[in-house]
């Protein structure tokens, strides 16, 4: 089993979700977070004071899956999330010891 | 005694009530530019004045500020606990309308004054000094500055100054006073390196526009009738108003790049500011001048303050102080008897006196009331301390201070 946690850009969520769904993808969980790597951020002025603001936001999707379908998740998340310019964001794969299901007790990959 | 006459009453009454509208309205353009963890702390400064000074006020406060005369400088305690504040009319202060019907309304004044000064030292005022500060200041600073504008046989109103809805009583008094207690309460922790943003401009924005209604009772109400004083009153408030958002927006857009919806709003209230004053002595065409002004001047003020590098944190000096300062002399400027045969002719019409008249007025506002609210604030430092501790400031107002969110979602 691994984790892919794929950072990418808000409004890709949806896009991003679809794609998975049709390569059978579970489920997945969702977070709203904030960073950057070399996108540059944007700049407010309030009464004359100015601020920049480096911290961009985005949406990091994580899905738990069996090893041999990690090409296929990452190249689906890839495609789905990409438009070209600066900021598109970035996929880790991780290792993943071990998976329960609350409901059932249920472990491993049956736990997915 | 005078004939109670029933519109003079009705406008009045509505009057007070739109100007206390006003404060809960300050509370929203304040709490919103303050951050998500003081906007309880910011919004209760407004909320606990409403109650706080409307108890002084009922108590001894009035009888200070309009009652009868101890040597132009202060009211005496006849009037304590209103007594003598009947609903027959008062033959100077509201000859056609029950007397108490102008004390509410003057109420709504004495409790907005103080609430305008908490801008100064939001995000880390200590709340018991706050509750103490503000009752000492409307007592000590208030009251008497309102006696002196107001009050017959005041100091100033028997020299001839001119003010009609309190921009010199409210404004530049609270901005004065605002300067003296950022300097002594210093900068908020992390200023000038952490970003502090507003939290909620839509919330700030729906302030403004509470504020801009409400202040058609604060200006044309101050002619305690209704007829032609208080039209002429609204419609110099409310053109001055759109010439000031105007001239803020567009210098901001040439100097800054871009305008900004913060810029627009806070360009209104300064509008407001410096009208106020002039409401009930100047004609469309001079208001609109005034605006335009007071826009362009409160926000060169507010860029200046970066500057001298105090943390006034919203501005009360830039927008009430300069913007009240400025009212008063344009009040100078563009008075005319043709508008309100009561008041008198400014310089543009013929009478240098009156402007000379109006810049002692200011500064003799701006000494007494900078110099008692400093050493009210420094003998409150020493007692009690003024600041939150370090830890308190950190975790925000609402909890160290009031044991609650702002928003739990």
């Amino acid at each position: 089993m691994k984790k892919i946690e794929a950072i990418i850009k808000p409004f890709k969520l949806d896009e991003v979700k679809n794609a998975l769904s049709a390569v059978a993808v579970q489920g997945m969980t969702v977070t709203e977070v904030r960073g950057f790597g070399r996108q540059k951020g944007h700049k407010e002025v309030y009464r004359g004071a100015e601020y920049v603001v480096e911290l961009v936001p985005k949406i990091k999707i994580e899905v738990v899956v069996p090893d041999q379908v990690v090409p296929r998740v990452v190249e689906t998340i890839a495609k789905a999330a990409k438009t070209g310019k600066i900021g598109d964001g970035k996929i880790f794969v991780l290792p993943v010891e071990d998976a329960i299901r609350i409901r059932t007790g249920e472990r491993g990959e049956n736990a997915l | 005694m005078g004939r109670i006459d029933p519109g003079d009453t009705a406008w009045l009454l509505t009057s007070a009530a739109l100007v206390l509208l006003m404060t809960p309205g300050l509370a929203l353009f304040y709490g919103g530019m303050v951050r998500a963890k003081n906007v309880l702390g910011t919004i209760m400064h407004s909320f606990f004045i409403m109650a706080l000074v409307t108890i002084q006020w009922i108590i001894f406060g009035y009888s200070l500020s309009f009652g009868t005369d101890i040597g132009g400088i202060i009211g005496s305690f006849s009037w304590f606990g209103l007594s003598g504040v009947g609903l027959d009319p008062h033959p100077d202060y509201a000859p056609t309308v029950p007397h108490q019907a102008f004390m509410i309304f003057q109420a709504m004044f004495a409790i907005i004054t103080p609430a305008l000064i908490t801008g100064a030292f939001a995000e880390r005022m200590k709340f018991k000094t706050f509750v103490l500060f503000t009752l000492l200041w409307s007592t000590l600073v208030y009251d008497p500055l309102a006696h002196w504008v107001w009050g017959v046989k005041g100091w100033m109103r028997e020299m001839g100054a001119l003010d009609f809805a309190g921009g010199t009583v409210v404004h530049i008094n609270s901005g004065i006073s605002a300067l003296a207690a950022a300097l002594l309460i210093g900068k908020r922790k992390g200023y000038g390196l952490e970003p502090m943003a507003p939290h909620n401009l839509p919330m700030t924005i729906t302030g403004v526009g509470i504020l801009w209604f409400g202040w058609f009772g604060f200006n044309a109400g101050s002619a305690i009738a209704a007829g032609k004083l208080s039209v002429s009153a609204f419609v110099a408030t409310h053109v001055a108003t759109a010439g000031a958002a105007f001239s803020w927006l567009f210098i901001e857009w040439l100097i800054k790049g871009k305008p900004t919806t913060l810029g627009g709003a806070s360009g209104a209230v300064a509008g407001l500011v410096a009208i106020t004053p002039a409401s009930g002595y100047v004609g469309p065409i001079s208001a609109l001048i005034i605006g335009w002004g007071g826009g362009i001047l409160c926000y060169l003020a507010v860029l200046m303050k970066n500057k001298f590098g105090y943390d006034d944190s919203l501005d009360v000096v830039g927008i009430h102080g300069i913007g009240g300062t400025w009212g008063a002399i344009a009040t100078g400027l563009f008075a005319s008897k043709a508008i309100n045969e009561a008041g008198n002719n400014g310089l543009f019409f013929g009478n240098a006196q009156l402007l000379g008249i109006q810049i002692i007025t200011v500064l003799v506002t701006w000494i007494y009331a900078f110099g008692i609210t400093f050493i009210l604030l420094k003998i409150l430092d020493r007692l009690m301390g003024l600041r939150v501790k370090e830890e308190e400031e950190e975790d925000g107002l609402d909890l160290s201070q009031h044991n609650e969110k702002g928003y739990n979602f």
